[in-house]
């Protein structure tokens, strides 16, 4: 492999039912971020059906040049067509760098590409960085220039490890959603774009899809929440959520949960906050019932203002919280709603 | 049917998490488990050999110490443990890991191979997606229902806001989230058995078309540049009042920030 052939900085621009996924642009802002260090340039690779038309908005979020893979085999996610359109743009165009969002559809798509192209990937990374690898010089081992360097979170979110990967090419990372800036959207910004089909033969690997079955709840995604109002298996019932419903409603806020209400059946995945979740940082996250395992701070503990309720004066949310209140959640909640309701009421 | 799945020994993150004097992962001093997405994929194929006659080989990676997640395998009901174990296969990330156990496969019979969805040390998911490549096989991951109808296996596959129904022809590679199922326990039988149960041993010598330059330390494409214990938030305020001087103290505290 001769890493000095691959060039630029390629991010997949992830979108579903021929809607541009928010991930993709905030992997373009931090695409461009990167590639301005490496004096290169950003390019989206864009791949579905009938989808060319969304090449305008990755432009008008950065990116300098969108590939579009259309084929009618890519209308809906499938992991051996997607894979065969990202592996053959890689082969095609030899970038030095491709990030991919540590989606549903990302986490599928990376490590299959990855092992196809044969190079590193970084799963889940939270911060991503140009340096030297090794980032301190070792007696007899030869120190890279301008390395990506991917910054991920193990063990549940209790240690950070910076990854290299500086003997195969492309870098690959998949980016945690929720992380990374977007660009201000520039109307009008216009980019290069290619068309390239690497031609689509179904074999053994090309899955049969039955059915696609939508979640019908049209809730507010948490991840663009401003104030969280989420609750964990100290809330007691599913019914008992109706108490955060109503603190949700007086602030302004959304209701979502921890994963052992998740699994317990009381809430839909689409609102479970933590590692096997979404990340998600707003203004207030309020952590009502919730215990706090590392595995959910993780999700949360960016969060600008954290205030905990909770029975339990051990529980590890208080670990995180700006504001801890041990105590009776059915007590709490139900005041602190009127509270806030009168407190809107009298401005 | 024949039926592998893999599991991995993983220390147990909600035990607490212990770190040496110099801030790397005290292992040693914390508890160990069968990682339990691979524990949801173990009960799949479990239930597959209840339902058909399945055969359940378990396959792990790791010191010798995990031979014990093999007869914790054994004990719950499964019918043969491979351990691949060797000083040369360190080390590895996910690209030399799927690598180890894809040639570790390519000595079975398969019709399914089960993966979890991910470990709790790790957290990538990519090794179950990684062996389905270098086996040219189907994967779908993310399983959270698994039927078989004649020889394809019908799979619920979840995305944040939807579940697809796929349909693979086996053999074919499935990820298992730990919602899967309610994992059974061991048997008092099955784990008198499990301790008697002759367990598989492999080295490098017995993986099938693998090259030493795709093993181990030496193989991983990716190398840690730094690792760290996290630094986390500090920690705020915590207070023990009564309800209503709680509510007070909410509100005091959201006027302050400006939150109403």
């Amino acid at each position: 492999m001769n890493l000095e052939e691959y060039k630029g900085v390629f991010v997949f621009a992830q979108q579903v039912d021929n809607k541009v996924s928010s991930i993709a642009l905030e992997l373009i802002g931090e695409g461009k971020r990167l590639a301005e260090k490496l004096e290169t340039e950003v390019t989206a690779v864009l791949v579905g059906n009938d989808v060319k038309g969304l090449a305008d908005e990755l432009a008008a979020y950065g990116a300098d040049r969108v590939i579009v893979v259309d084929d009618p085999e890519l209308k809906e996610y499938r992991t051996e067509p997607y894979a065969h359109a990202l592996a053959s743009v890689i082969n095609q165009y030899k970038p030095e760098i491709l990030l991919v969002g540590a989606t549903a559809i990302g986490r599928d798509l990376g490590p299959r590409v990855s092992a196809r192209v044969h190079t590193g990937l970084t799963a889940d990374c939270t911060s991503l960085e140009i340096g030297d690898f090794p980032i301190n010089p070792v007696p007899g081992k030869e120190q890279k220039h301008n390395q990506l360097l991917m910054t991920r979170p193990a063990f549940g979110g209790n240690t950070i490890a910076t990854i290299a990967c500086p003997d195969f090419r492309p870098q690959m990372a998949t980016v945690r959603p929720g992380v990374m800036q977007k660009l201000e959207k520039k109307e009008g910004a216009k980019a290069v774009i290619e068309e390239y089909n690497p031609g689509f033969t179904p074999d053994n690997k090309y899955v049969e899809i039955v059915e696609v079955v939508k979640n019908l709840t049209d809730t507010v995604d948490i991840m663009d929440a401003k104030i969280l109002v989420s609750g964990g298996r100290g809330v007691g019932s599913p019914e008992n959520f109706k108490i955060l419903d109503d603190l949700a409603e007086a602030i302004g806020g959304t209701v979502s949960c921890s994963r052992a209400v998740v699994d317990a059946g009381w809430k839909s995945k689409d609102l479970q906050v933590g590692q096997t979740g979404k990340t998600v940082r707003p203004n207030v996250y309020f952590a009502i019932g919730i215990s706090g395992a590392i595995q959910h701070l993780a999700g949360m503990e960016e969060s600008d203002i954290i205030v905990a309720i909770n029975k339990d004066e051990t529980a590890p949310i208080f670990d995180v919280a700006d504001y801890g209140i041990v105590g009776d959640l059915n007590k709490i909640v139900p005041m602190l709603t009127e509270q806030i309701k009168a407190a809107v009421a009298s401005k | 049917m024949k039926v592998v799945v893999c599991v991995k020994q993983v220390p147990d993150t909600k035990g607490g998490v212990k770190f040496n004097p110099d801030g790397t992962l005290d292992r040693a001093a914390m508890l160990t488990i069968m990682n339990p997405d691979d524990k949801a994929g173990l009960e799949a194929a479990l239930r597959l050999k209840d339902q058909y006659g399945a055969e359940v080989t378990v396959v792990t990676m790791g010191l010798p110490k995990a031979e014990e997640v093999l007869r914790e395998a054994l004990a719950m009901g499964a019918d043969k443990g491979i351990l691949v174990t060797d000083r040369v296969l360190g080390g590895a990330d996910t690209w030399a890991t799927s690598q180890t156990l894809a040639g570790a496969i390519r000595n079975l019979d398969y019709d399914l191979i089960i993966t979890g969805r991910q470990a709790i040390d790790g957290d990538t998911a990519q090794v179950g997606p990684q062996i389905s490549e270098h086996l040219g096989i189907p994967v779908i991951s993310y399983a959270q229902k698994i039927q078989i109808e004649g020889d394809s296996v019908i799979v619920e596959r979840q995305y944040d806001d939807r579940y697809h129904v796929l349909k693979a022809k086996m053999p074919c590679l499935i990820t298992a989230l730990a919602e899967l199922n309610e994992p059974r326990y061991m048997t008092p039988g099955g784990i008198f058995d499990a301790y008697k149960a002759e367990i598989t041993t492999w080295g490098r010598a017995d993986l099938k078309d693998v090259e030493d330059s795709n093993l181990g330390l030496k193989g991983s494409p990716t190398q840690i540049a730094r690792a760290s214990d996290k630094v986390r938030k500090g920690k705020g305020e915590k207070v023990t009042l009564d309800p209503s001087e709680s509510v007070e103290y909410i509100m005091n505290k959201l006027k302050e920030k400006h939150v109403i």
